[in-house]
């Protein structure tokens, strides 16, 4: 069958429509007949949203393909309702070189589960010594835009500055891990009273504002965009919004886990609540939810974080930061940002797909579900309840922190640009995937 | 009783109830043949990760009193340092039979993990988790500030009235931690001196008065002052200037210790570092519990074997 009609969903929450897929793009929307070569998806009292888009994922490979690779990386981004994610830079070798991203970018492209656009290491081996080469990267195939040393921070002021200017040569924009590192040495949780009784040592919140109170600085004098990476205090949402106010080019992220969980998790000395930044307090997560809902937090990112078992199994000091999220990122958004009435279907396009597109300069996600859009297109289910479990995953790795944790929403069909990734609430196999990405590959060539 | 993971988890009653078991095991003592058939046929293990020469001679005295098989498992030097996980440890010792897994290790949280990872079924007994906390040493503390204070008449009594003031690194101190706790569960006024640098975030929501110089602390007359060992290295990481310094404002120095009341006691977990936070002159005088802790170190340690190992037995009789 070449093409797909959606039957009966209601667009970005609103009107009641069918969608037909043709080609790789949005043939038609509005009231359809189905014709006789299409798929039908029926999708009565289902939500159809933008394909989602994550500016931050971690896809481990090349260089930790036990924890995850491209493949099964990009199938958890899939059954979670991503069709883009930009795989972050601290790989194994770095990706700092044209040769790493374009590997990584065509992995992405021979899968076809989901558009993979990789984010360029701003120093050499992530070492915040010497910029990686920037130009190469951002003409590669790879198109890089995104540049990034996350899971270090650029400390150094002048090798901030100049990255930003020189990124900004490019039209990239360098996304910041915000973490003083003298602030945060042997840091384990967030520096508060439980820290304190826990005896673990203590992440301060300082320690990310002062870093992105100086980098909004830095931006507003050389002109650049910067982006923060996950945002985890009250505080840092007090600066972005000063810098906004200033009319400075500072966008954030905020993940999904950072919307729920608190460091009381930690009680337990469980290492799968063990991620940097740390969970913070009942306070932080109500400014995190209220900055998403005003704007001042433009965008939801993962921060997917596969690691193995023998990875969480030890002692919490011992154990590895970061969480995975493409699978549950949705359903955490609904229950925590929709179900409170904080945004609406439309607002949730926005700051999971159409703005971390924009700051990405990913095109094809400005006008969504409209025709001739390419065909990413995302089906809900609002209504589906769930308690979480580690059989939602769809990675290599589960370290998920929502084990039994009730979440509303689920992800029943993914197109990615016109192929169908997850139909019925289910991945697609690989080779079916892979080969009918192929055909719209030769398609759009011929 | 399962496991003795926090002296947070200890209520007023069953505090004093290990200390009074305590009572009857240093009653032991004196007698011609010291050892307790109470834990024949089980099976003890001490799990170092961290060395602590003190610590393990005082769990494998007690546990040999109590007639238990005692193997001592030293992390350094062993398949742990070649990178063996704590989970495969604890499953090897477990396989081994034992009963009670008495740990010790550099990470705060290893024993709760331990006792609650779904691992092990073995007893879990903390020895001192990273800068968690150090059960068994608060109550060997609350056992000796008991024994000076009421002597042969202990037995039932909790601390109500004490004045404790603990002096020094409480950030880095799981003994001041767990002290903290059972101090205040028993009824002592608890007081915590330090210079800003070494109290931990949040201690004041903790039940106890914080004071950032210790004359105010010490013009308070207290019965007991409990000195922190103090980690020299800290003055590299900024916590304090240098060690004159320290010793001048915060130290137990001849002077301050000549100040004190007549019956005041001076306490200290050991290892000593005198001219530190302690002269000898404080160390050395009558005032000093610093043996009688060691000694009653073991009388707790056989109280809390005897009631995670033996107790159990008699539930699931």
């Amino acid at each position: 069958m070449t093409g797909v009609l959606i039957r009966g969903a209601t667009l970005l929450g609103e009107t009641r429509e069918d969608i037909r897929i043709r080609g790789g793009r949005i043939a038609a929307t509005g009231r359809l007949t189905a014709e006789l070569d299409e798929r039908v998806i029926d999708a009565d009292g289902l939500v159809a949203l933008p394909g989602l888009v994550d500016l931050h994922t971690h896809l481990r490979e090349p260089g930790a393909e036990a924890s995850e690779t491209v493949l099964t990386g990009t199938r958890a981004a899939a059954s979670g309702g991503y069709t883009t994610v930009f795989a972050m830079a601290n790989t194994s070798p770095v990706a700092d070189t044209a040769g790493v991203v374009e590997q990584v970018h065509a992995l992405g492209i021979q899968h076809g589960y989901a558009t993979v656009r990789p984010i360029g290491a701003v120093t050499v081996g992530l070492d915040g010594e010497r910029l990686s080469e920037i130009g190469a990267m951002a003409r590669s195939r790879a198109n890089v835009r995104v540049f990034s040393d996350d899971g270090t921070c650029i400390h150094d002021a002048l090798l901030m500055r100049r990255a930003l200017e020189y990124v900004a040569t490019f039209d990239g924009v360098i996304a910041q891990h915000a973490q003083e590192p003298r602030l945060t040495e042997g840091a384990q949780m967030n520096e508060g009273a439980l820290s304190g009784e826990l005896g673990l040592s203590g992440w301060p919140a300082v320690a990310e504002e002062a870093i992105i109170a100086r980098d909004v600085l830095l931006a507003q004098h050389t002109g650049a965009r910067l982006h923060v990476c996950h945002v985890s205090t009250a505080g840092s949402v007090e600066v972005i919004r000063w810098a906004k106010a200033r009319g400075i080019a500072v966008t954030a992220e905020v993940t999904p886990h950072h919307l729920l969980l608190t460091e009381e998790l930690v009680r337990g000395y469980d290492a799968r609540f063990k991620v940097n930044p740390p969970l913070r307090r009942d306070d932080d997560v109500r400014a995190l939810r209220e900055a998403l809902a005003d704007g001042t937090i433009d965008i939801v990112a993962t921060d997917h974080a596969p690691h193995p078992a023998e990875a969480k199994e030890c002692t919490w000091a011992e154990a590895a930061f970061g969480m995975v999220g493409l699978e549950s990122a949705l359903p955490v958004l609904q229950t925590t940002m929709i179900e409170t009435g904080m945004l609406d279907w439309e607002d949730l396009a926005r700051v999971m797909s159409s703005a971390p597109a924009a700051i990405g300069r990913l095109d094809g996600y400005a006008d969504p579900l409209t025709e001739g859009a390419p065909a990413n297109v995302t089906l809900v289910d609002p209504a589906a309840r769930r308690f979480w479990s580690r059989n939602d995953l769809r990675g290599r790795s589960t370290n998920t922190p929502y084990t039994g944790v009730e979440l509303t929403g689920a992800i029943i069909a993914t197109v990615h640009g016109g192929v169908p990734t997850v139909l019925d609430g289910e991945l697609r196999p690989a080779d079916e995937v892979a080969a009918a990405a192929a055909r719209l590959r030769e398609a759009a060539r011929g | 009783m399962k496991h003795l993971l926090s002296t947070r988890d200890l209520d007023r009653a069953t505090a004093v109830g290990i200390l009074d078991i305590a009572e009857d095991m240093a009653r032991t003592a004196d007698r011609e043949v010291r050892k307790l058939p109470t834990l024949r046929g089980r099976t003890v293990v001490n799990l170092f990760f961290e060395d602590s020469t003190r610590t393990r001679l005082s769990f494998e005295s007690a546990a040999k009193r109590l007639s238990a098989d005692v193997i001592t498992f030293s992390a350094k030097g062993s398949s742990v340092s070649k990178g063996e996980s704590l989970k495969d440890t604890a499953q090897t010792l477990q396989a081994m039979g034992a009963d009670a897994i008495v740990v010790r290790h550099h990470g705060s949280g290893a024993a709760h993990m331990l006792a609650h990872a779904g691992w092990i079924d073995a007893h879990v007994l903390n020895a001192g988790d990273g800068t968690h906390e150090h059960p068994t040493q608060a109550l060997l503390d609350a056992f000796t500030m008991r024994q000076r204070r009421y002597g042969a008449d202990s037995r039932g009594r909790d601390l109500e009235g004490m004045r404790v003031v603990i002096v020094g690194d409480v950030v880095h101190s799981r003994v001041a931690r767990s002290n903290v706790w059972l101090l205040s569960t028993l009824g002592a006024d608890v007081h915590l001196v330090a210079p800003r640098t070494l109290l931990p975030s949040g201690v004041e929501t903790w039940p106890v008065t914080v004071h950032e110089h210790l004359e105010p602390a010490l013009a308070l007359d207290p019965d007991v002052v409990m000195m922190l060992r103090i980690q020299q290295e800290r003055m590299h990481a900024a916590f304090f200037p240098s060690a004159r310094e320290y010793a001048r404002e915060w130290g137990l120095t001849a002077e301050r210790f000549a100040a004190l009341g007549p019956d005041t006691m001076v306490m200290h977990p050991g290892p000593m570092n005198r001219g530190l936070e302690i002269s000898s002159a404080a160390a050395d005088s009558s005032a000093s519990t610093v043996l009688a802790q060691v000694t009653n170190g073991v009388f707790i340690r056989m109280a809390v074997l005897y009631l995670l190992v033996a107790g159990s037995s008699e539930e699931s009789a």
